[in-house]
C-alpha cells in the first residue's frame, strides 16, 4: 500500500537492486505513513518550477512526441509547473544538464558508448529518473533486435535501462499516454514544491509506479497468466484487451487470451490491470485528485 | 471508507418507462440513465451487456440508441468483460461521452484507467456516466451453464430470465417453468479473483444500484459523485423515477450494509490469508501477490 517503502515481490523474480543513495531527494525518502488528503484548490503557483529533460536513447521518438500530444497542457506545464531542460530538438543543450526529473525513452544499447555514458549521467544528474515508455522500461520491440539492422548493423545489445542504472519509477506502454506523463509531471512537481499534503498525495501516486520499476524489467502479455490468472485473481474487466496497443489481447469466455507472437511486451496490459495493483487510498480520492489535476491544467 | 462508500443519497426508485420495466432486472435504473444521458447528449453512447451468439453470454456492446441499451437490460450472472471497449469506443466508434455499466470491479478498472491511464491514451476525460450494479461474486459462462443445465435442469436458451434473491438462484423459462437451487452451491463456481474483491455496491461508480434493499421491482440507488448526483436529478426533474425514501422501504439500507460488511470481511480475511498460504525453508509463511499492497 502507498505509505511503505517499495518491497521487491515475495519471490519468483529476482529482486532488483536497491536505488543507491546518489540523488540527494528521492522520492521515496518523502514517503510517509499518512492519510493521503487531496488538495482540492492548491494556491496559485508556483513557487518554483521543477526542471524536466527527456534523454533520447534507442527509441523511435513516439515517447517524445506523446509529451507533445498534451498540446496545450504541455504549454501550460512549462508555463507554471516545469522547464523543459534537455530534449532532442526540442531544447538546444548539447549535453546532459542537471534536472530533476529526466524521463529516459528508449532501450541503452551497450554497443553505444555514448548512450550508456549519456545515461549514467543522466542518473548522476537527476532526482527523479523515470523510465519513460516500454523501450526504456521493459526492452519493448527492442528485445527483438539482433543486429544487423541500417544504419547501424553492428549494434545489437539493447536492455532496458534499469540494468545499466537504477530507475525510480516505470511509465510503461508504447506509445505510454500523454496523460499519464502529465498526472506524473503534476505530480513530481507537488513532490518537489508542494506543501505537506501535496507531498503525501504525490508519494502514494506515485508508489505504484516505483513499484514497478522494482518489480523487473521484463513484460509480456504472459504477465496476465503468471501474475493474475494464475495467481487466482483475475476478475474478467477486460481492461487489459482494451489496453493492449497492438490488440494482441482477446477476451474468451470473460478472460484474457494473449496472442503471444503478437506481443511486442510494452507492460501495458499488466500496468493497467486493476489486479496488478489497487491502491484504495488515491482510488478512493479519484474525483478530488481528477479535479486538481484539471484544476493544475487550466 | 465505509463498507457502502461515499455518497449524497440513497433512494429507494424504479423507472416509470414500461418498455423498460419489461426487459429490466430490477427497477430498470441503469438503462433508464443511460435513456436519459444519451436523449440529453450527457452521453454519445454507453458500453454494455449486449446479447452474443450464445444464449446467456454477454458480449460488450456500445449502445447509441434506446432499442440497443432494452436489447442489453437485464442481467446476465456471467463475466462481461465491459473495459474492453473503453478505449475503442473512443477510437472505433469516435464517442466523446461514454457511458459505461460495470460491476465493482469494473467500476475501479475504469477509474484506474482515469488515474492511471498508463496505455488509455485520451480516455480520461472521455468517461462521462460510469454507472455501477452491486455484486457478490460472479461465475465463467461454463460455470453458469452448469448451474442451469445439471443443477436446474433447463436449457439455457430456454432460459426467460435469471435471478438472485432470498437465498436462491432462479430460473425462469420461457414456457412458464421455476428452477431454483440455493446459493450456497454455487459458491465452488465463483471465479477465484472474486474472493479478494473488496467492494460490494460500486463504491467508486457515478451512481450504483442493485435490487438488494428494496421490494421486488425495485432498486435501491446510491447516488454518488457530483456528476451523478446532476444526473440524478436531471432525470427525477423528467419525472423518469418514482421513488421512496429508503427508511421507509423493507428490507432496506441495513441489510445492504449486512451484505456488504459480510462480503468485505470474508473477503478481507481470504486477502490475508493469502499473505500466509505457503512454508518457507526457514518455516516462516511464504505469501501469494497482493494487488492491494503492489504490482
Ligand atoms: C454478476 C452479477 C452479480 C450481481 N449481484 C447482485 C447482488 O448480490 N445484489 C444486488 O442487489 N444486485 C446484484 N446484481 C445487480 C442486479 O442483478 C441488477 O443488474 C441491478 O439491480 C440493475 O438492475 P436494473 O433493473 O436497474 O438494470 P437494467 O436496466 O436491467 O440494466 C442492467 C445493466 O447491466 C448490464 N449488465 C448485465 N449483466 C452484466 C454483467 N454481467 N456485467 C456487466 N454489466 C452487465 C446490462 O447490459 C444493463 O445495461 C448483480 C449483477 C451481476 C451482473
Ligand atoms: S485486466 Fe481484468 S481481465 Fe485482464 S487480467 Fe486484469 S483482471 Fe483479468
Ligand atoms: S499483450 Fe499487448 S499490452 Fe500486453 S505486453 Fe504484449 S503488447 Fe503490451
Ligand atoms: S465479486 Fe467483485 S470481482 Fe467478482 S465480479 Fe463482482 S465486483 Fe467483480
Amino acid at each position: 500500500m502507498p505509505g511503505r517503502t517499495p518491497e521487491s515481490r515475495p519471490e519468483a523474480k529476482p529482486a532488483a537492486s536497491q536505488p543507491q543513495a546518489k540523488p540527494e531527494v528521492k522520492p521515496s525518502d518523502v514517503i510517509v505513513n499518512e492519510k493521503v488528503e487531496v488538495v482540492q484548490k492548491e494556491e496559485k503557483p508556483v513557487a518554483e518550477k521543477i526542471s524536466i529533460g527527456e534523454l533520447h536513447l534507442s527509441g523511435c521518438t513516439g515517447c517524445l512526441v506523446t509529451l507533445a500530444d498534451n498540446y496545450e497542457g504541455l504549454f501550460k506545464l512549462l508555463d507554471d509547473y516545469a522547464d523543459l531542460v534537455y530534449a532532442l530538438t526540442l531544447v538546444d543543450v548539447r549535453h546532459v544538464p542537471e534536472m530533476d526529473v529526466c524521463l529516459v525513452e528508449g532501450s541503452c544499447c551497450l554497443d553505444d558508448k555514448l548512450s550508456v555514458e549519456e545515461l549514467k549521467q543522466a542518473r548522476a544528474k537527476s532526482k527523479v529518473l523515470v523510465a519513460y515508455g516500454a523501450c526504456a522500461a521493459y526492452g519493448n520491440i527492442t528485445r527483438f533486435c539482433r543486429g544487423g539492422q541500417w544504419n547501424q548493423p553492428g549494434h545489437e545489445s539493447y536492455v532496458p535501462i534499469s540494468e545499466v542504472v537504477d530507475v525510480d519509477l516505470f511509465l510503461p506502454s508504447c506509445p505510454p499516454c500523454p496523460q499519464a506523463v502529465r498526472n506524473v509531471a503534476v505530480m513530481a512537481y507537488l513532490l518537489l514544491r508542494g506543501n505537506d499534503d501535496q507531498k503525501n498525495l504525490a508519494t502514494a501516486y506515485l508508489t505504484p509506479l516505483m513499484q514497478l520499476a522494482q518489480r523487473g524489467d521484463t513484460a509480456c502479455g504472459c504477465d496476465l497468466m503468471y501474475d493474475v490468472i494464475n495467481q487466482g485473481l483475475c476478475m474478467g474487466c477486460g481492461t487489459c484487451a482494451g489496453t493492449c496497443p497492438v490488440r494482441a489481447i482477446t477476451m474468451e469466455y470473460g478472460k484474457p487470451n494473449v496472442n503471444r507472437d503478437q506481443c511486442i511486451k510494452c507492460g501495458a496490459c499488466y500496468a493497467q490491470c486493476p489486479r496488478s495493483w489497487f491502491n484504495f487510498d488515491v482510488m478512493n480520492n479519484y474525483e478530488g485528485i481528477m479535479d486538481a489535476i484539471k484544476g493544475a491544467m487550466q | 471508507m465505509d463498507v457502502l462508500g461515499n455518497y449524497k443519497s440513497a433512494i429507494s426508485a424504479r423507472s416509470t418507462d414500461k418498455d423498460i420495466q419489461k426487459k429490466a432486472q430490477d427497477g430498470g435504473i441503469i438503462t433508464t440513465l443511460f435513456a436519459y444521458a444519451l436523449e440529453e447528449g450527457i452521453i454519445d453512447g454507453a458500453i454494455v451487456a449486449g446479447p452474443s451468439d450464445e444464449p446467456w453470454r454477454p458480449e460488450p456492446t456500445v449502445a447509441t440508441t434506446k432499442a440497443e441499451l432494452l436489447a442489453a437490460a437485464g442481467t446476465r450472472y456471467t463475466i462481461s468483460p465491459n473495459l474492453y471497449l473503453i478505449k475503442e469506443a473512443t477510437r472505433s466508434y469516435g464517442l466523446d461521452r461514454v457511458g459505461i455499466v460495470g460491476v465493482p470491479c469494473q467500476i475501479q478498472a475504469v477509474r484506474k484507467a482515469q488515474l492511471y491511464p498508463i496505455g488509455m491514451r485520451d480516455v480520461d476525460d472521455k468517461i462521462a456516466l460510469a454507472l455501477g450494479i452491486y455484486c457478490m461474486e460472479n461465475l465463467s459462462y461454463q460455470a453458469l451453464e452448469a448451474i442451469v443445465e445439471d443443477h436446474c435442469n433447463q436449457k439455457m436458451e430456454s432460459v426467460k430470465k435469471m435471478d438472485i434473491g432470498k437465498g436462491k438462484f432462479t430460473v425462469y423459462t420461457e414456457r412458464g417453468a421455476v428452477s431454483q437451487m440455493p446459493l450456497k452451491l454455487i459458491h465452488k463456481y465463483v471465479q477465484p479473483g472474486c474472493h479478494v474483491c473488496l467492494d460490494y455496491v460500486a463504491n467508486l461508480a457515478d451512481i450504483s444500484s442493485g435490487s438488494v434493499g428494496s421490494p421486488d421491482g425495485w432498486s435501491t440507488v446510491f447516488v454518488r459523485s457530483m456528476k451523478g448526483n446532476e444526473v440524478w436529478d436531471g432525470a427525477m426533474a423528467a419525472g423518469l423515477f418514482e421513488t421512496k425514501p429508503m427508511d421507509q422501504v423493507k428490507p432496506g439500507l441495513d441489510l445492504v450494509k449486512k451484505l456488504a460488511t459480510e462480503k468485505i470481511t470474508k473477503n478481507q480475511k481470504n486477502v490475508d490469508a493469502r499473505k500466509t498460504v505457503g512454508l518457507k525453508a526457514d518455516g516462516t509463511p511464504k505469501g501469494l501477490r497482493n494487488p492491494y499492497e503492489s504490482p
